[in-house]
């Protein structure tokens, strides 16, 4: 790899359509931005979904609500946050040039992010236990309300769509640990894909904090 | 290192090889292929609307039954929504044209911008086998519960549309991104060409209406396999939350269509009358400020439906709005004209039928926002009439006229002019014979979607359909004559228009490699002509 | 008042026409007037500009004309408030009946209408007193269909688990197509229908009529009655033909090959099956399409059209 002259730092090579490392800096934040705007949107338009069967049928949303458990809902939001936290300390670690701070920052935010999925994995065992699927696979039984069944289906599609953002998250820290952590320097001038990475998980970190008082908190 | 590659070859002969295809990154490349594929679309989505409408010849059996009937209008108006008009010109003439005009070497992720082209031909072939697994009648509006019914082919054919959604989602962000951060020294926004205000505001309603319209199939296909009940009112779901998320993006997505094809006439114009263009802010913001209101109308397609009052009342008060900056456009245009030295080429032809068909779409469409008088029309030929309108007759127009434009710049030659512009007047008199007895029988009350109608509304549907003849040949004969100029075509110059662009006044026809052999500094307005002098 | 068709609009037969019509018209001429000057200037500078030698330039560079712009963005900005103010004047007339307006239900279901009067009257076509006010309270039974009466100028859309209102107060008499505008199908285009309005004497006769239609006919009589009344023509024709589902011609005491049912044979408890739980046993070569009447055909009926059926040899 070869080194700049003025500054000693190693040099990460520019895209040939870019000018400059800037260039290149900005326009991949700029479209990380916008694809989080995106998924905003996406996600959005589920909560509008969510608030709307909210103000249709507030019975079977509060009991619904009931069967799910605050306690797990609560961990899990503890893991998020404490990930997300440590995936901010990885993006200062990589402007700052600590190549295993990066790496032990990261290390931790896969191991909180796994700890949210194994909650959700229990969680939704004990749906499928209880038959609180929804629609046709719906055999729940001692439910007062005939609509808790959508409940549900919001639950599954809102926290299903969000666990698999959780998993890509993971996915694309691992190939930051694996693949760029370990050939790149990074440094104050290159630091990109930790701070991509950093922004998509504030993202998902985001969803989750709306997500669990709508489904867990409001009943 | 990159190996060093020559940049004074052009695009098309740099690389050899169907492979080479295939693997490039290269934005010209790219668009040269979206065309390829969209025009493919286009005469499918066309023929399907040929074959209905010789059906629609009397009020009996032609040839179709009632069923094949509703697959065809279903088939013509997905594929020509989702594989036609909204990739259309930004994915086709946008990617070749946007870095060519901002003095870029590519856009700012080619490799992003080869994903979206490969996800459009994914949804595309999964649009195709829809064709064969059985028969999508669901409307391309997709209401529910009518699309819940577990067929198939209206599965397939909304996982269809949730890749093209994609493909979409990525083309606007690559845009957006590359506006922002790549133009070349000295372009600054207000030395823009307004096509490349026109693709920034596109790029603006894909990027965040699209992920409704994708989680809305995402949820009609839960539905549709486990009955989770949002919007099925079977179950305890509300289909009119359906046709708002529908809307939410299908709104938007008219002025994704017709936003691209506005930038375009302002470039024909332009070019073909010599003139700056009159008013360049209010044309360049004019554009935002569609975008802008266009997420805030969507009701209007629902004044029936059942929503309350309030929301028909205030959905009708801000659709007005939208006749403010169309307005501004329509009239900009024409002051442009005034004083010029007007050149009746192929492109012009086009961009002056542009100009009189969007005048037609826009005061039909704004008649429709007369709540009144909606409720009256909604759902009858008169819309019908009013998209095709805006839709056919002035982005597909536009998109055609484009094409002409840019043509020498893209393959380097030149096509024949006077077979170029017969074709033009047969597509204006066809669209116009096909379409405007359609807002007659409309607002006389004839439905939509009607396979049999009532005999006295024979006679209009007689004439829609001699009309579309007329449209086809017309249609037939531009293509031939665009594709005839491969082979026997004249050498294309640098600048066949003296248009000052810097696609036209920098890059070689067609351009090399990495677009330019010199980074290119700006100096001049787009439009920058000058004057005779007295 | 002249109540025929002009060019534009169909002829005009309810209240709303006052003021549906003139707004139409109003936009008609501001949109002549605005496409009339576009065209024209269009054409003017076309000609009047267009290049006579090849490198000929433009005669003047004119960049913008601020005040010009604003007037252009002004007129139009007061003319399409203007309408919003019309539009909104009608709608809401549209929407709220005067009191002493009548009630009638409309069920839609693919692909027929039924009209219940409070009197118990059930009518296929909607028979209406002229000059009364009338409230349809609309519902499905499957999947979206909208009323539309383009004569009223009025229409709404018929939602399942939902009832959707509409109101209109018809101006003369005489019989006008009312059409199902929301796509629902493959029949959709043929789920017509007629509103008929009558004087008020010949309305009152009618109603007692239908209030009770077995009056006077045998079950067979009242069970063809019912076949059409019932939308059942929709689907099942008598002389053998196929629509959407079996003719109904010579199918009593037949043997029918129900798929994994079975054969099946054609009696009066089939024939009640099919009608209260038409899924039941599909016949086979038809889609499970037919709704369910159950609660909707009372015992007597039942036995009418079963008796009907019997005679179609
Ligand atoms: C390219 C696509 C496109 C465009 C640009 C538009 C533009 C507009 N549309 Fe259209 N529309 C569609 C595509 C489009 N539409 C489609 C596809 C449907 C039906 C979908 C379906 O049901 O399948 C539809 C349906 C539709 C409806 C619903 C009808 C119904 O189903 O009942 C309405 C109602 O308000 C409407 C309104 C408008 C308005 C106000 C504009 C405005 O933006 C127009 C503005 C332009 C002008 C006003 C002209 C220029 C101005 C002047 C010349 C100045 C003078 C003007 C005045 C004084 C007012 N449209
Ligand atoms: C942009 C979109 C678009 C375009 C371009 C068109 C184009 C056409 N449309 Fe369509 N249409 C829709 C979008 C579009 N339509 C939609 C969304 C619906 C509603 C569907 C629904 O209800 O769900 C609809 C419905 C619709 C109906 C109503 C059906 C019904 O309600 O029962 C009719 C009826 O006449 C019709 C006709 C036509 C015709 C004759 C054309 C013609 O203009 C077609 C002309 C094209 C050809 C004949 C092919 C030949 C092309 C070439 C040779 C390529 C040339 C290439 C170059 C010059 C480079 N369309
Ligand atoms: C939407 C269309 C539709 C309507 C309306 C409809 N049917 Fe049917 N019907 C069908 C179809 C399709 C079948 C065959 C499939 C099945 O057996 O369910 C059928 C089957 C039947 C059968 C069994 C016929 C046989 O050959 O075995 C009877 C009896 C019947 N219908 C009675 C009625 C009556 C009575 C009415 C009206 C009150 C009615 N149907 C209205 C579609 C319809
Ligand atoms: Cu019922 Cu269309
Ligand atoms: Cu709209």
């Amino acid at each position: 790899m070869a080194t700049t002259a003025t500054t000693g730092l190693p040099e990460h090579h520019v895209a040939h359509h870019f000018d400059s490392a800037q260039q290149e800096f900005d326009s991949n934040k700029m479209g990380m931005w916008l694809f989080l705007a995106s998924e905003i949107m996406m996600f959005g338009a589920l909560f509008v979904g969510a608030l709307i069967f909210h103000t249709l049928h507030p019975a079977a949303f509060n009991e619904g609500s009931q069967h799910l458990d605050w306690r797990m809902g609560t961990i899990n939001t503890f893991f998020l946050l404490t990930s997300g936290l440590t995936m901010g300390l990885a993006v200062i670690a990589a402007q700052s040039g600590r190549q295993g701070a990066v790496r032990l920052n990261l290390v931790l935010s896969i191991l909180f992010a796994s700890g949210f999925l194994v909650v959700k994995f229990i969680e939704y065992k004990l749906k499928i236990h209880h038959g609180t699927l929804p629609g046709r696979l719906w055999h729940g039984e001692g439910f007062h309300d005939p609509y808790v069944h959508v409940f549900y289906g919001l639950y599954f599609v809102m926290t299903g769509l969000h666990g698999l953002h959780v998993l890509i998250g993971m996915g694309l820290m691992t190939w930051c640990l694996i693949f760029r952590a370990s050939s790149v320097q990074f440094n104050r001038k290159y630091f990109t894909p930790v701070e991509l990475v950093a922004l998509y998980w504030a993202l998902v970190d985001l969803i989750w904090v709306f997500l669990f008082p709508l489904l867990y908190l409001i009943g | 290192m990159i190996a060093h590659v020559t940049n004074n070859i052009n695009y098309l002969k740099a690389k050899r090889g169907f492979m080479s295809w295939l693997v490039t990154v290269d934005h010209k490349r790219i668009g040269v292929m979206y065309l390829a594929s969209i025009l493919c679309f286009f005469i499918l989505g066309g023929s399907f609307a040929f074959m209905f409408r010789l059906e629609l010849w009397s009020p009996l059996k032609e040839f179709l039954t009632p069923d094949q009937y509703n697959q065809f209008f279903t088939l013509h108006g997905v594929i020509m929504v989702f594989l036609v008009v909204v990739p259309g010109i930004p994915a086709a003439l946008g990617n070749f044209i946007v870095p060519l005009q901002l003095g870029a070497k590519d856009l700012a992720f080619p490799k992003l911008n080869l994903t979206s082209l490969y996800l459009y031909w994914l949804g595309a072939i999964i649009a195709l086998y829809s064709l064969v697994a059985g028969h999508a009648d669901q409307g391309w509006t997709m209401y529910a519960p009518y699309s819940l019914s577990r067929n198939p082919a209206v599965l397939w054919m909304m996982i269809a549309a949730f890749f093209l959604g994609f493909s979409s989602i990525l083309t606007g962000l690559n845009f957006l991104v590359t506006i922002h951060n790549m133009r070349a020294p000295g372009m600054t926004f207000f030395r823009m060409p307004l096509f490349l205000w026109s693709m920034y505001a596109t790029a603006i309603m894909q990027i965040f209406a699209t992920p409704v319209l994708a989680i809305t199939l995402v949820l009609l296909l839960l539905e549709n396999f486990f009955g989770i009940g949002i919007f099925d009112p079977a179950l305890g779901g509300d289909p009119i939350l359906m046709q708002h998320f529908f809307w939410f993006y299908s709104h938007p997505a008219v002025y994704i269509i017709v936003v691209p094809g506005f930038g375009i006439t302002s470039e024909l114009i332009t070019a073909f009358s010599k003139k700056d263009i009159f008013g360049y802010n209010f044309v360049a913001y004019s554009s935002v400020a569609i975008a802008i209101i266009g997420f805030v109308v969507w009701g209007h397609h629902m004044f029936v439906a059942g929503q309350s009052e309030l929301a028909d009342f205030l959905f009708s008060f801000l659709t007005f709005f939208t006749a403010i900056p169309s307005a501004i456009k329509v009239f900009n245009w024409t002051a442009t004209l005034y004083k010029g030295s007007i050149e009746l080429k192929t492109p012009m032809l086009y961009a002056l039928q542009f100009l009189f068909n969007f005048t037609i779409g826009g005061l039909t469409g704004i008649i429709l926002s007369i709540l009144s008088v909606d409720i009256h029309l909604h759902d009858t030929y008169f819309v019908v009439s009013h998209f095709h309108y805006v839709a056919m007759g002035s982005t597909m127009i536009a998109f055609i006229g484009g094409i002409h434009y840019w043509w020498p710049k893209m393959t380097g030659k030149m096509y024949n002019e006077f077979w170029g512009r017969a074709a033009a007047i047969l597509v204006f008199v066809g669209f116009n014979v096909t379409f405007f007895v359609q807002l007659v029988m409309g607002s006389q009350g004839s439905p939509r979607r009607y396979y049999h109608y009532m005999n006295e509304f024979q006679i209009y549907h007689q004439i829609s359909t001699i009309g579309v003849i007329i449209l086809a040949t017309g249609l037939f004969m531009a293509l031939f004559n665009l594709l005839a100029s491969l082979k026997f075509g004249a050498t294309a110059p640098k600048n066949p228009w003296g248009a000052r662009t810097l696609e036209w006044e920098e890059a070689d026809s067609p351009p090399v490699l990495y677009n330019f052999t010199k980074t290119p500094v700006v100096t001049h307005g787009p439009y920058a002509f000058d004057t005779e002098k007295a | 008042m002249d109540n025929s068709k002009t060019f534009w609009l169909p002829e005009k037969a309810s209240t709303f026409t006052d003021f549906v019509d003139p707004a139409f018209n109003l936009f008609f001429w501001i949109s002549i007037f605005f496409f009339g000057i576009i065209c024209f200037l269009i054409v003017l500078f076309t000609f009047k500009y267009l290049r006579r030698r090849p490198e000929q330039l433009a005669s003047a560079q004119i960049t913008h004309n601020l005040k010009l712009e604003l007037t252009w963005t002004l007129i139009p900005l007061v003319i399409v408030m203007a309408l919003f103010f019309v539009g909104i004047k009608g709608y809401f007339k549209m929407r709220v009946p005067p009191s002493g307006f009548m009630q009638v239900n409309v069920t839609g279901q693919k692909w027929s209408w039924s009209f219940a009067y409070p009197s118990g009257a059930v009518n296929d076509t909607l028979v209406v007193p002229v000059n009364t006010p009338v409230k349809l309270v609309m519902t499905s039974k499957d999947v979206i269909h909208s009323f539309f009466i383009p004569a009223f100028r009025t229409k709404a859309d018929v939602l399942p688990n939902r009832y959707h209102a509409l109101w209109f107060q018809a101006t003369r008499t005489g019989v006008f197509p009312v059409e199902c505008t929301q796509y629902c199908g493959t029949s959709h285009s043929y789920m017509w229908t007629a509103v008929k309005v009558v004087d008020p004497d010949n309305y009152k006769a009618w109603l007692d009529n239908a209030s009770d239609p077995a009056k006077g006919k045998t079950p067979a009589e009242f069970g063809a009655l019912l076949y059409t009344k019932r939308g059942c023509s929709a689907c099942h024709s008598i002389d053998g033909s196929r629509i959407v589902g079996p003719s109904w011609k010579g199918i009593f005491g037949r043997q029918e090959n129900c798929g994994p049912a079975g054969m099946v044979m054609v009696d009066e408890a089939y024939l009640r099956e099919s009608m209260m739980e038409p899924a039941a046993k599909v016949v086979n070569g038809y889609q499970p399409v037919m709704p369910t009447y159950k609660g909707v055909l009372t015992d007597r009926e039942v036995d009418a059209i079963t008796a009907y059926i019997k005679t179609l040899k």
